[in-house]
Protein backbone atom coordinates (compact mmCIF):
# COMPACT_ATOMS: atom_id res chain seq x y z
CA UNK A 1 0.00 0.00 0.00
CA UNK A 2 2.64 2.48 1.04
CA UNK A 3 4.93 1.59 -1.86
CA UNK A 4 2.14 1.83 -4.41
CA UNK A 5 1.22 5.24 -3.05
CA UNK A 6 4.79 6.41 -3.42
CA UNK A 7 4.85 5.17 -6.99
CA UNK A 8 1.62 6.99 -7.88
CA UNK A 9 2.91 10.16 -6.24
CA UNK A 10 6.13 10.01 -8.22
CA UNK A 11 4.15 9.44 -11.39
CA UNK A 12 1.93 12.41 -10.56
CA UNK A 13 4.94 14.65 -10.00
CA UNK A 14 6.33 13.56 -13.37
CA UNK A 15 2.97 14.27 -14.98
CA UNK A 16 2.82 17.72 -13.39
CA UNK A 17 6.37 18.48 -14.45
CA UNK A 18 5.48 17.53 -18.03
CA UNK A 19 2.38 19.76 -17.88
CA UNK A 20 4.44 22.63 -16.51
CA UNK A 21 6.88 22.24 -19.37
CA UNK A 22 3.94 22.32 -21.78
CA UNK A 23 2.68 25.50 -20.11
CA UNK A 24 6.02 27.27 -20.39
CA UNK A 25 6.74 25.97 -23.87
CA UNK A 26 4.90 28.67 -25.87
CA UNK A 27 7.06 31.34 -24.25
CA UNK A 28 10.23 29.33 -24.89
CA UNK A 29 9.26 28.95 -28.54
CA UNK A 30 8.78 32.70 -28.90
CA UNK A 31 12.14 33.29 -27.22
CA UNK A 32 13.80 30.81 -29.57
CA UNK A 33 12.28 32.41 -32.65
CA UNK A 34 13.32 35.88 -31.58
CA UNK A 35 16.88 34.91 -32.53
CA UNK A 36 15.98 33.63 -36.00
CA UNK A 37 15.88 35.59 -39.24
CA UNK A 38 12.36 36.89 -39.92
CA UNK A 39 11.78 34.68 -42.96
CA UNK A 40 12.60 31.49 -41.07
CA UNK A 41 9.99 31.99 -38.37
CA UNK A 42 6.58 31.36 -39.92
CA UNK A 43 7.82 28.43 -41.98
CA UNK A 44 9.52 26.47 -39.20
CA UNK A 45 8.61 27.95 -35.82
CA UNK A 46 9.50 24.81 -33.87
CA UNK A 47 13.07 24.45 -35.11
CA UNK A 48 15.95 25.69 -33.03
CA UNK A 49 18.02 28.47 -34.59
CA UNK A 50 20.77 27.01 -36.79
CA UNK A 51 23.90 28.76 -38.05
CA UNK A 52 21.90 29.59 -41.20
CA UNK A 53 18.94 31.11 -39.42
CA UNK A 54 20.55 32.63 -36.32
CA UNK A 55 20.71 36.43 -36.47
CA UNK A 56 21.80 37.34 -32.94
CA UNK A 57 20.15 40.47 -31.60
CA UNK A 58 19.16 41.84 -35.00
CA UNK A 59 15.41 41.38 -34.35
CA UNK A 60 15.70 43.13 -31.03
CA UNK A 61 17.49 46.11 -32.52
CA UNK A 62 15.09 46.52 -35.43
CA UNK A 63 12.03 45.95 -33.23
CA UNK A 64 13.15 48.47 -30.64
CA UNK A 65 13.64 51.06 -33.37
CA UNK A 66 10.41 50.31 -35.22
CA UNK A 67 8.06 50.64 -32.27
CA UNK A 68 10.15 52.90 -30.05
CA UNK A 69 10.23 50.23 -27.38
CA UNK A 70 12.00 52.23 -24.70
CA UNK A 71 9.63 55.17 -24.88
CA UNK A 72 6.73 52.68 -24.77
CA UNK A 73 8.30 51.10 -21.68
CA UNK A 74 8.64 54.56 -20.16
CA UNK A 75 5.01 55.48 -20.84
CA UNK A 76 3.78 52.13 -19.56
CA UNK A 77 5.79 52.44 -16.36
CA UNK A 78 4.82 56.07 -15.79
CA UNK A 79 1.12 55.53 -16.41
CA UNK A 80 0.93 52.33 -14.38
CA UNK A 81 2.85 53.60 -11.35
CA UNK A 82 1.09 56.94 -11.10
CA UNK A 83 -2.37 55.59 -11.89
CA UNK A 84 -2.01 52.99 -9.15
CA UNK A 85 -0.74 55.54 -6.61
CA UNK A 86 -3.52 57.98 -7.50
CA UNK A 87 -6.16 55.26 -7.28
CA UNK A 88 -4.83 54.07 -3.91
CA UNK A 89 -4.80 57.52 -2.34
CA UNK A 90 -8.08 58.93 -3.61
CA UNK A 91 -10.26 55.84 -3.55
CA UNK A 92 -9.17 54.93 -0.01
CA UNK A 93 -10.08 58.47 1.08
CA UNK A 94 -13.44 58.31 -0.67
CA UNK A 95 -14.14 54.85 0.74
CA UNK A 96 -13.49 56.01 4.27
CA UNK A 97 -15.86 58.92 3.86
CA UNK A 98 -18.54 56.73 2.28
CA UNK A 99 -18.18 54.10 5.01
CA UNK A 100 -18.29 56.55 7.91
CA UNK A 101 -20.83 59.15 6.75
CA UNK A 102 -23.97 57.13 6.15
CA UNK A 103 -26.56 59.31 4.46
CA UNK A 104 -28.82 58.69 1.49
CA UNK A 105 -26.40 60.60 -0.76
CA UNK A 106 -23.37 58.55 0.23
CA UNK A 107 -25.32 55.33 -0.25
CA UNK A 108 -26.34 56.38 -3.75
CA UNK A 109 -22.76 57.34 -4.59
CA UNK A 110 -21.55 53.97 -3.33
CA UNK A 111 -24.05 52.01 -5.39
CA UNK A 112 -23.36 54.01 -8.56
CA UNK A 113 -19.64 53.28 -8.10
CA UNK A 114 -20.34 49.57 -7.64
CA UNK A 115 -22.61 49.63 -10.68
CA UNK A 116 -19.72 50.84 -12.86
CA UNK A 117 -17.93 47.54 -12.18
CA UNK A 118 -20.33 45.56 -14.33
CA UNK A 119 -20.35 47.94 -17.30
CA UNK A 120 -18.18 46.66 -20.16
CA UNK A 121 -15.68 49.10 -21.61
CA UNK A 122 -17.28 49.02 -25.07
CA UNK A 123 -20.34 50.73 -23.60
CA UNK A 124 -18.46 53.93 -22.84
CA UNK A 125 -15.35 53.78 -25.03
CA UNK A 126 -16.54 56.08 -27.79
CA UNK A 127 -18.09 58.81 -25.65
CA UNK A 128 -15.31 58.60 -23.07
CA UNK A 129 -12.55 59.09 -25.63
CA UNK A 130 -14.42 62.05 -27.12
CA UNK A 131 -14.76 63.65 -23.69
CA UNK A 132 -11.10 62.99 -22.90
CA UNK A 133 -10.30 64.78 -26.14
CA UNK A 134 -12.44 67.81 -25.39
CA UNK A 135 -10.94 68.11 -21.90
CA UNK A 136 -7.38 67.71 -23.24
CA UNK A 137 -6.75 64.57 -21.27
CA UNK A 138 -5.06 62.86 -24.24
CA UNK A 139 -1.62 62.74 -22.60
CA UNK A 140 0.13 60.46 -20.09
CA UNK A 141 -0.97 62.64 -17.18
CA UNK A 142 -4.57 63.13 -18.27
CA UNK A 143 -5.05 59.40 -18.73
CA UNK A 144 -4.31 58.93 -15.03
CA UNK A 145 -7.54 60.79 -14.26
CA UNK A 146 -9.39 58.42 -16.59
CA UNK A 147 -7.88 55.42 -14.83
CA UNK A 148 -8.90 56.86 -11.46
CA UNK A 149 -12.47 57.15 -12.72
CA UNK A 150 -12.53 53.64 -14.17
CA UNK A 151 -10.67 52.00 -11.32
CA UNK A 152 -12.85 53.65 -8.68
CA UNK A 153 -15.59 50.99 -8.70
CA UNK A 154 -13.53 47.95 -7.77
CA UNK A 155 -11.13 49.86 -5.53
CA UNK A 156 -13.86 51.57 -3.50
CA UNK A 157 -15.68 48.25 -3.22
CA UNK A 158 -12.61 46.58 -1.72
CA UNK A 159 -11.56 49.44 0.57
CA UNK A 160 -15.13 50.01 1.73
CA UNK A 161 -15.60 46.40 2.80
CA UNK A 162 -12.32 46.47 4.70
CA UNK A 163 -12.99 49.81 6.42
CA UNK A 164 -16.41 48.62 7.62
CA UNK A 165 -14.60 45.92 9.61
CA UNK A 166 -12.38 48.44 11.45
CA UNK A 167 -13.89 49.19 14.89
CA UNK A 168 -15.11 52.75 15.26
CA UNK A 169 -13.63 52.94 18.77
CA UNK A 170 -10.15 53.49 17.33
CA UNK A 171 -11.28 56.59 15.49
CA UNK A 172 -13.32 57.85 18.41
CA UNK A 173 -10.25 57.65 20.63
CA UNK A 174 -8.28 59.63 18.05
CA UNK A 175 -11.04 62.23 17.90
CA UNK A 176 -11.06 62.64 21.66
CA UNK A 177 -7.32 63.17 21.47
CA UNK A 178 -8.04 66.11 19.21
CA UNK A 179 -7.35 64.68 15.73
CA UNK A 180 -9.06 66.46 12.84
CA UNK A 181 -10.65 64.18 10.20
CA UNK A 182 -7.65 64.40 7.83
CA UNK A 183 -5.33 63.54 10.71
CA UNK A 184 -7.58 60.65 11.66
CA UNK A 185 -7.44 59.30 8.16
CA UNK A 186 -3.74 59.72 7.47
CA UNK A 187 -2.36 58.79 10.89
CA UNK A 188 -4.87 56.23 12.11
CA UNK A 189 -6.76 54.65 9.21
CA UNK A 190 -4.22 54.65 6.39
CA UNK A 191 -1.68 52.45 8.23
CA UNK A 192 -4.43 49.92 9.00
CA UNK A 193 -5.31 49.77 5.30
CA UNK A 194 -1.91 48.37 4.28
CA UNK A 195 -2.93 44.76 3.50
CA UNK A 196 -5.97 45.73 1.44
CA UNK A 197 -3.94 48.46 -0.28
CA UNK A 198 -1.51 45.85 -1.57
CA UNK A 199 -4.40 43.84 -3.00
CA UNK A 200 -5.94 46.90 -4.64
CA UNK A 201 -2.53 47.93 -6.01
CA UNK A 202 -1.83 44.51 -7.53
CA UNK A 203 -5.22 44.28 -9.21
CA UNK A 204 -5.01 47.77 -10.66
CA UNK A 205 -1.38 47.41 -11.74
CA UNK A 206 -2.16 44.23 -13.69
CA UNK A 207 -5.11 45.90 -15.35
CA UNK A 208 -3.42 49.19 -16.29
CA UNK A 209 -0.16 47.59 -17.45
CA UNK A 210 -1.89 45.18 -19.84
CA UNK A 211 -4.69 47.48 -20.93
CA UNK A 212 -4.86 47.95 -24.67
CA UNK A 213 -8.04 49.61 -25.87
CA UNK A 214 -8.24 52.49 -23.39
CA UNK A 215 -4.71 53.84 -23.98
CA UNK A 216 -5.11 53.24 -27.72
CA UNK A 217 -8.27 55.34 -27.91
CA UNK A 218 -7.25 58.07 -25.46
CA UNK A 219 -3.54 58.65 -26.15
CA UNK A 220 -2.68 56.09 -28.85
CA UNK A 221 -2.04 58.56 -31.66
CA UNK A 222 0.79 60.27 -29.79
CA UNK A 223 1.90 58.01 -26.95
CA UNK A 224 2.17 54.26 -27.28
CA UNK A 225 2.21 52.01 -24.23
CA UNK A 226 3.72 48.51 -24.62
CA UNK A 227 0.53 46.66 -25.69
CA UNK A 228 -0.30 49.44 -28.17
CA UNK A 229 3.27 49.39 -29.50
CA UNK A 230 3.23 45.60 -29.98
CA UNK A 231 -0.04 45.84 -31.90
CA UNK A 232 1.35 48.75 -33.94
CA UNK A 233 4.09 46.47 -35.26
CA UNK A 234 1.36 44.28 -36.66
CA UNK A 235 -0.79 46.91 -38.30
CA UNK A 236 1.60 49.62 -39.38
CA UNK A 237 3.46 47.77 -42.12
CA UNK A 238 2.50 46.10 -45.36
CA UNK A 239 4.37 42.89 -44.62
CA UNK A 240 4.95 42.36 -40.98
CA UNK A 241 8.37 41.69 -39.55
CA UNK A 242 7.97 38.40 -37.67
CA UNK A 243 11.47 38.67 -36.21
CA UNK A 244 10.81 42.05 -34.66
CA UNK A 245 7.43 40.83 -33.42
CA UNK A 246 9.01 37.86 -31.62
CA UNK A 247 11.69 40.06 -30.05
CA UNK A 248 9.11 42.59 -28.86
CA UNK A 249 6.91 39.85 -27.38
CA UNK A 250 9.93 38.71 -25.37
CA UNK A 251 10.66 42.26 -24.20
CA UNK A 252 7.00 42.75 -23.29
CA UNK A 253 7.02 39.60 -21.14
CA UNK A 254 10.28 40.30 -19.28
CA UNK A 255 8.93 43.11 -17.02
CA UNK A 256 5.95 40.91 -16.10
CA UNK A 257 8.17 37.97 -15.19
CA UNK A 258 10.38 40.22 -13.07
CA UNK A 259 7.37 41.75 -11.31
CA UNK A 260 5.98 38.27 -10.69
CA UNK A 261 9.28 36.99 -9.32
CA UNK A 262 9.52 39.89 -6.87
CA UNK A 263 5.90 40.08 -5.77
CA UNK A 264 4.68 36.52 -6.23
CA UNK A 265 3.02 36.09 -2.84
CA UNK A 266 1.27 39.46 -2.95
CA UNK A 267 0.10 38.90 -6.51
CA UNK A 268 -1.44 35.52 -5.82
CA UNK A 269 -3.01 36.66 -2.57
CA UNK A 270 -4.32 39.83 -4.20
CA UNK A 271 -5.79 38.00 -7.15
CA UNK A 272 -7.57 35.50 -4.91
CA UNK A 273 -8.96 38.26 -2.68
CA UNK A 274 -10.07 40.22 -5.74
CA UNK A 275 -11.80 37.20 -7.24
CA UNK A 276 -13.60 36.25 -4.07
CA UNK A 277 -14.86 39.76 -3.44
CA UNK A 278 -15.38 40.91 -7.01
CA UNK B 1 -17.95 62.14 14.61
CA UNK B 2 -19.89 62.17 11.37
CA UNK B 3 -20.48 65.90 11.70
CA UNK B 4 -16.81 66.84 11.89
CA UNK B 5 -16.07 64.57 8.94
CA UNK B 6 -18.84 65.98 6.73
CA UNK B 7 -17.09 69.31 6.56
CA UNK B 8 -14.33 67.53 4.67
CA UNK B 9 -16.49 65.93 1.97
CA UNK B 10 -14.79 68.02 -0.70
CA UNK B 11 -11.37 66.71 0.30
CA UNK B 12 -12.23 63.04 0.61
CA UNK B 13 -14.86 62.56 -2.05
CA UNK B 14 -14.28 65.15 -4.71
CA UNK B 15 -11.13 63.83 -6.48
CA UNK B 16 -12.61 60.36 -7.01
CA UNK B 17 -16.03 61.73 -7.92
CA UNK B 18 -14.72 64.19 -10.50
CA UNK B 19 -12.70 61.46 -12.21
CA UNK B 20 -15.63 59.06 -12.02
CA UNK B 21 -18.07 61.55 -13.52
CA UNK B 22 -15.69 62.41 -16.38
CA UNK B 23 -14.46 58.91 -17.16
CA UNK B 24 -17.60 56.92 -16.51
CA UNK B 25 -20.85 58.58 -15.56
CA UNK B 26 -21.16 61.20 -18.29
CA UNK B 27 -19.90 58.82 -21.04
CA UNK B 28 -22.34 56.17 -19.84
CA UNK B 29 -25.39 58.46 -19.86
CA UNK B 30 -24.35 59.97 -23.19
CA UNK B 31 -23.82 56.49 -24.57
CA UNK B 32 -27.34 55.43 -23.73
CA UNK B 33 -28.74 58.62 -25.25
CA UNK B 34 -26.63 58.44 -28.41
CA UNK B 35 -27.79 54.90 -29.13
CA UNK B 36 -31.09 56.46 -30.21
CA UNK B 37 -29.44 58.92 -32.59
CA UNK B 38 -27.37 59.14 -35.72
CA UNK B 39 -24.03 60.86 -35.14
CA UNK B 40 -20.41 61.04 -36.13
CA UNK B 41 -18.95 63.50 -33.62
CA UNK B 42 -21.37 63.43 -30.66
CA UNK B 43 -22.38 67.08 -31.23
CA UNK B 44 -24.23 66.41 -34.50
CA UNK B 45 -26.60 63.79 -33.07
CA UNK B 46 -30.03 63.44 -34.73
CA UNK B 47 -32.77 61.48 -33.00
CA UNK B 48 -33.73 58.36 -34.96
CA UNK B 49 -35.70 56.32 -32.43
CA UNK B 50 -34.84 52.65 -32.23
CA UNK B 51 -33.64 52.29 -35.82
CA UNK B 52 -30.07 51.64 -34.65
CA UNK B 53 -31.28 48.69 -32.63
CA UNK B 54 -33.27 47.38 -35.57
CA UNK B 55 -30.16 47.61 -37.77
CA UNK B 56 -28.04 45.86 -35.14
CA UNK B 57 -30.45 42.93 -35.04
CA UNK B 58 -31.10 42.70 -38.77
CA UNK B 59 -31.34 39.07 -39.89
CA UNK B 60 -27.93 37.46 -40.26
CA UNK B 61 -26.24 40.63 -39.07
CA UNK B 62 -22.61 40.62 -37.93
CA UNK B 63 -23.85 41.30 -34.44
CA UNK B 64 -26.02 38.19 -34.26
CA UNK B 65 -23.22 36.08 -35.73
CA UNK B 66 -20.83 37.54 -33.18
CA UNK B 67 -23.31 36.75 -30.43
CA UNK B 68 -23.60 33.13 -31.53
CA UNK B 69 -19.83 32.78 -31.78
CA UNK B 70 -19.32 34.43 -28.39
CA UNK B 71 -21.95 32.25 -26.72
CA UNK B 72 -20.43 29.06 -28.15
CA UNK B 73 -16.95 30.13 -27.18
CA UNK B 74 -18.06 31.07 -23.67
CA UNK B 75 -19.75 27.74 -22.99
CA UNK B 76 -16.76 25.70 -24.20
CA UNK B 77 -14.22 27.85 -22.32
CA UNK B 78 -16.12 27.92 -19.05
CA UNK B 79 -16.45 24.13 -19.04
CA UNK B 80 -12.90 23.33 -20.14
CA UNK B 81 -11.14 25.94 -17.99
CA UNK B 82 -13.01 24.97 -14.83
CA UNK B 83 -12.71 21.23 -15.32
CA UNK B 84 -8.97 21.38 -15.97
CA UNK B 85 -8.33 23.95 -13.25
CA UNK B 86 -10.21 21.83 -10.73
CA UNK B 87 -8.26 18.68 -11.60
CA UNK B 88 -4.99 20.60 -11.31
CA UNK B 89 -6.09 22.02 -7.96
CA UNK B 90 -6.85 18.50 -6.68
CA UNK B 91 -3.37 17.35 -7.74
CA UNK B 92 -1.73 20.39 -6.19
CA UNK B 93 -3.33 19.97 -2.76
CA UNK B 94 -2.01 16.44 -2.25
CA UNK B 95 1.22 17.68 -0.69
CA UNK B 96 3.31 16.44 -3.61
CA UNK B 97 6.90 17.51 -4.03
CA UNK B 98 7.35 20.73 -6.05
CA UNK B 99 3.76 21.86 -5.51
CA UNK B 100 4.73 25.49 -5.02
CA UNK B 101 6.81 25.58 -8.17
CA UNK B 102 4.00 24.05 -10.23
CA UNK B 103 1.47 26.54 -8.91
CA UNK B 104 3.75 29.44 -9.73
CA UNK B 105 4.31 28.21 -13.27
CA UNK B 106 0.65 27.50 -14.04
CA UNK B 107 -0.40 30.93 -12.84
CA UNK B 108 2.18 32.85 -14.87
CA UNK B 109 0.33 33.18 -18.23
CA UNK B 110 -2.48 34.99 -16.43
CA UNK B 111 -0.24 38.00 -15.91
CA UNK B 112 0.51 38.46 -19.61
CA UNK B 113 -1.71 40.90 -21.49
CA UNK B 114 -4.22 39.79 -24.11
CA UNK B 115 -2.46 41.33 -27.11
CA UNK B 116 0.84 39.59 -26.32
CA UNK B 117 -0.97 36.31 -25.60
CA UNK B 118 -2.73 36.55 -28.94
CA UNK B 119 0.51 36.83 -30.89
CA UNK B 120 2.25 34.07 -28.92
CA UNK B 121 -0.53 31.66 -29.84
CA UNK B 122 -0.77 32.89 -33.39
CA UNK B 123 2.82 31.76 -33.87
CA UNK B 124 2.24 28.36 -32.22
CA UNK B 125 -1.06 27.55 -33.93
CA UNK B 126 0.06 28.72 -37.36
CA UNK B 127 3.20 26.63 -36.86
CA UNK B 128 1.12 23.53 -36.19
CA UNK B 129 -1.29 24.24 -39.05
CA UNK B 130 1.64 24.79 -41.43
CA UNK B 131 1.98 21.00 -41.55
CA UNK B 132 -1.36 20.95 -43.38
CA UNK B 133 -0.37 23.92 -45.53
CA UNK B 134 -2.97 26.26 -44.00
CA UNK B 135 -3.14 28.90 -41.29
CA UNK B 136 -5.60 30.41 -38.80
CA UNK B 137 -7.39 32.43 -41.45
CA UNK B 138 -8.32 29.28 -43.38
CA UNK B 139 -11.32 28.19 -41.33
CA UNK B 140 -13.40 29.59 -38.48
CA UNK B 141 -12.98 26.25 -36.70
CA UNK B 142 -9.25 26.88 -36.31
CA UNK B 143 -9.88 30.35 -34.91
CA UNK B 144 -12.50 29.04 -32.52
CA UNK B 145 -10.35 26.30 -31.05
CA UNK B 146 -7.33 28.58 -31.08
CA UNK B 147 -9.22 31.02 -28.87
CA UNK B 148 -10.33 28.19 -26.59
CA UNK B 149 -6.75 26.95 -26.18
CA UNK B 150 -5.54 30.50 -25.54
CA UNK B 151 -8.27 31.10 -22.96
CA UNK B 152 -7.41 27.85 -21.20
CA UNK B 153 -3.74 28.74 -21.12
CA UNK B 154 -4.53 32.12 -19.64
CA UNK B 155 -7.24 31.23 -17.14
CA UNK B 156 -6.46 27.72 -15.85
CA UNK B 157 -3.75 28.89 -13.47
CA UNK B 158 -5.92 31.68 -12.09
CA UNK B 159 -8.93 29.43 -11.47
CA UNK B 160 -6.66 26.72 -10.08
CA UNK B 161 -5.43 29.16 -7.40
CA UNK B 162 -9.01 29.91 -6.34
CA UNK B 163 -9.89 26.21 -6.25
CA UNK B 164 -6.75 25.48 -4.22
CA UNK B 165 -7.82 28.11 -1.66
CA UNK B 166 -11.27 26.53 -1.52
CA UNK B 167 -9.90 23.00 -1.14
CA UNK B 168 -7.54 24.04 1.63
CA UNK B 169 -10.50 25.38 3.61
CA UNK B 170 -12.04 21.92 3.90
CA UNK B 171 -11.35 20.55 7.39
CA UNK B 172 -8.92 17.66 7.18
CA UNK B 173 -10.96 15.54 9.60
CA UNK B 174 -13.78 15.16 7.09
CA UNK B 175 -11.51 13.26 4.72
CA UNK B 176 -10.18 11.12 7.55
CA UNK B 177 -13.67 10.23 8.72
CA UNK B 178 -14.65 9.35 5.17
CA UNK B 179 -11.58 7.11 4.86
CA UNK B 180 -12.41 5.34 8.12
CA UNK B 181 -15.97 4.77 6.91
CA UNK B 182 -14.46 3.11 3.86
CA UNK B 183 -15.49 5.72 1.27
CA UNK B 184 -13.75 5.37 -2.08
CA UNK B 185 -11.83 8.27 -3.58
CA UNK B 186 -14.67 8.99 -5.97
CA UNK B 187 -17.29 8.92 -3.21
CA UNK B 188 -15.23 11.32 -1.10
CA UNK B 189 -14.86 13.67 -4.05
CA UNK B 190 -18.55 13.58 -4.91
CA UNK B 191 -20.03 13.72 -1.41
CA UNK B 192 -17.52 15.77 0.56
CA UNK B 193 -15.09 17.73 -1.58
CA UNK B 194 -17.43 18.97 -4.30
CA UNK B 195 -20.27 20.21 -2.06
CA UNK B 196 -17.77 22.06 0.12
CA UNK B 197 -16.03 23.84 -2.75
CA UNK B 198 -19.28 24.94 -4.39
CA UNK B 199 -18.67 28.59 -3.42
CA UNK B 200 -15.37 28.45 -5.33
CA UNK B 201 -17.12 26.79 -8.27
CA UNK B 202 -19.62 29.65 -8.43
CA UNK B 203 -16.88 32.28 -8.26
CA UNK B 204 -14.76 30.60 -10.93
CA UNK B 205 -17.69 29.91 -13.22
CA UNK B 206 -18.71 33.54 -13.29
CA UNK B 207 -15.16 34.84 -13.56
CA UNK B 208 -14.49 32.71 -16.63
CA UNK B 209 -17.97 33.47 -17.93
CA UNK B 210 -17.55 37.24 -17.83
CA UNK B 211 -13.93 37.11 -19.02
CA UNK B 212 -14.85 34.93 -21.99
CA UNK B 213 -17.96 36.89 -22.85
CA UNK B 214 -16.19 40.26 -22.79
CA UNK B 215 -12.99 39.10 -24.48
CA UNK B 216 -11.46 41.60 -26.89
CA UNK B 217 -7.64 41.82 -26.92
CA UNK B 218 -6.99 38.11 -27.47
CA UNK B 219 -9.59 37.95 -30.23
CA UNK B 220 -8.19 41.07 -31.89
CA UNK B 221 -4.60 39.81 -31.88
CA UNK B 222 -5.15 36.12 -32.64
CA UNK B 223 -7.66 36.18 -35.50
CA UNK B 224 -8.99 39.75 -35.81
CA UNK B 225 -12.20 38.01 -36.91
CA UNK B 226 -10.64 36.11 -39.82
CA UNK B 227 -11.70 34.42 -42.00
CA UNK B 228 -13.99 37.29 -42.95
CA UNK B 229 -15.81 38.17 -39.76
CA UNK B 230 -16.48 34.58 -38.78
CA UNK B 231 -14.43 34.55 -35.58
CA UNK B 232 -15.45 38.02 -34.49
CA UNK B 233 -16.72 38.18 -30.92
CA UNK B 234 -19.19 40.79 -29.66
CA UNK B 235 -16.66 43.24 -28.24
CA UNK B 236 -14.66 43.17 -31.47
CA UNK B 237 -17.80 43.58 -33.57
CA UNK B 238 -18.73 46.70 -31.57
CA UNK B 239 -15.21 48.06 -31.99
CA UNK B 240 -15.28 47.47 -35.74
CA UNK B 241 -18.71 49.06 -36.06
CA UNK B 242 -17.37 52.22 -34.40
CA UNK B 243 -13.92 52.43 -35.91
CA UNK B 244 -13.88 50.11 -38.90
CA UNK B 245 -16.83 51.47 -40.86
CA UNK B 246 -18.17 54.89 -41.75
CA UNK B 247 -21.37 56.44 -40.41
CA UNK B 248 -22.19 53.47 -38.16
CA UNK B 249 -21.47 55.10 -34.79
CA UNK B 250 -25.13 55.06 -33.75
CA UNK B 251 -25.42 51.36 -34.56
CA UNK B 252 -22.19 50.69 -32.68
CA UNK B 253 -23.53 52.46 -29.61
CA UNK B 254 -26.80 50.54 -29.79
CA UNK B 255 -24.83 47.28 -29.97
CA UNK B 256 -22.81 48.44 -26.97
CA UNK B 257 -25.99 49.05 -24.96
CA UNK B 258 -27.26 45.55 -25.78
CA UNK B 259 -23.86 44.12 -24.85
CA UNK B 260 -23.95 45.99 -21.55
CA UNK B 261 -27.42 44.66 -20.75
CA UNK B 262 -26.29 41.07 -21.40
CA UNK B 263 -23.23 41.48 -19.17
CA UNK B 264 -25.35 43.11 -16.45
CA UNK B 265 -27.84 40.24 -16.56
CA UNK B 266 -25.02 37.75 -16.04
CA UNK B 267 -23.74 39.79 -13.09
CA UNK B 268 -27.22 39.95 -11.52
CA UNK B 269 -27.62 36.21 -11.93
CA UNK B 270 -24.30 35.68 -10.19
CA UNK B 271 -25.30 37.97 -7.32
CA UNK B 272 -28.54 36.09 -6.76
CA UNK B 273 -26.81 32.71 -6.82
CA UNK B 274 -24.08 33.81 -4.41
CA UNK B 275 -26.58 35.36 -2.03
CA UNK B 276 -28.63 32.19 -1.90
CA UNK B 277 -25.56 30.05 -1.27
CA UNK B 278 -24.53 32.28 1.60
CA UNK B 279 -27.99 32.06 3.14
CA UNK B 280 -27.81 28.26 3.04
CA UNK B 281 -24.58 28.03 4.99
Amino acid sequence: MRISKRVTNTLLVILLAALTALFILPIIIVLMNSFKGQFYISAEPFKLPSPDTFVGLENYISGIQKIGFFSALGYSLFITVFSVLTILLFTSMASWYLARVRTRTTKIIYYVLIFSMIVPFQMVMFTMSKIANVLHLENPIGIILIYLGFGAGLSVFMFYGFIRSIPLAIEEAAEIDGCTPPQRFFYVILPILKPISITVAVLNAMWVWNDYLLPLLVIGSKYRTIPVAVQYLQGGYGSRDMGALMAMLVLAIIPIVLFYALMQKHIIRGVVAGAVKG
Amino acid sequence: MQRSLRKYAWLFLLPTLIAFVIAFLVPFVMGVGLSFTEFTTVTDAKFVGISNYIKAFAANSDFLNAFRFTAKFTVVSVLSVNLLAFILALLLTKGLRGTNFFRTAFFMPNLIGGIVLGYIWQLIINGILAARGVDLTYSAQYGFWGLVVLMNWQMIGYMMIIYVAGLQNIPHELHEVAAIDGASGWQTLKNITLPLVMPSVTICTFLTLSNSFKMFDQNYALTAGAPGKQTQMMALDIYNTFYGSIGQEGVGQAKAVVFFILVALLALLQMRLTRRKEADV
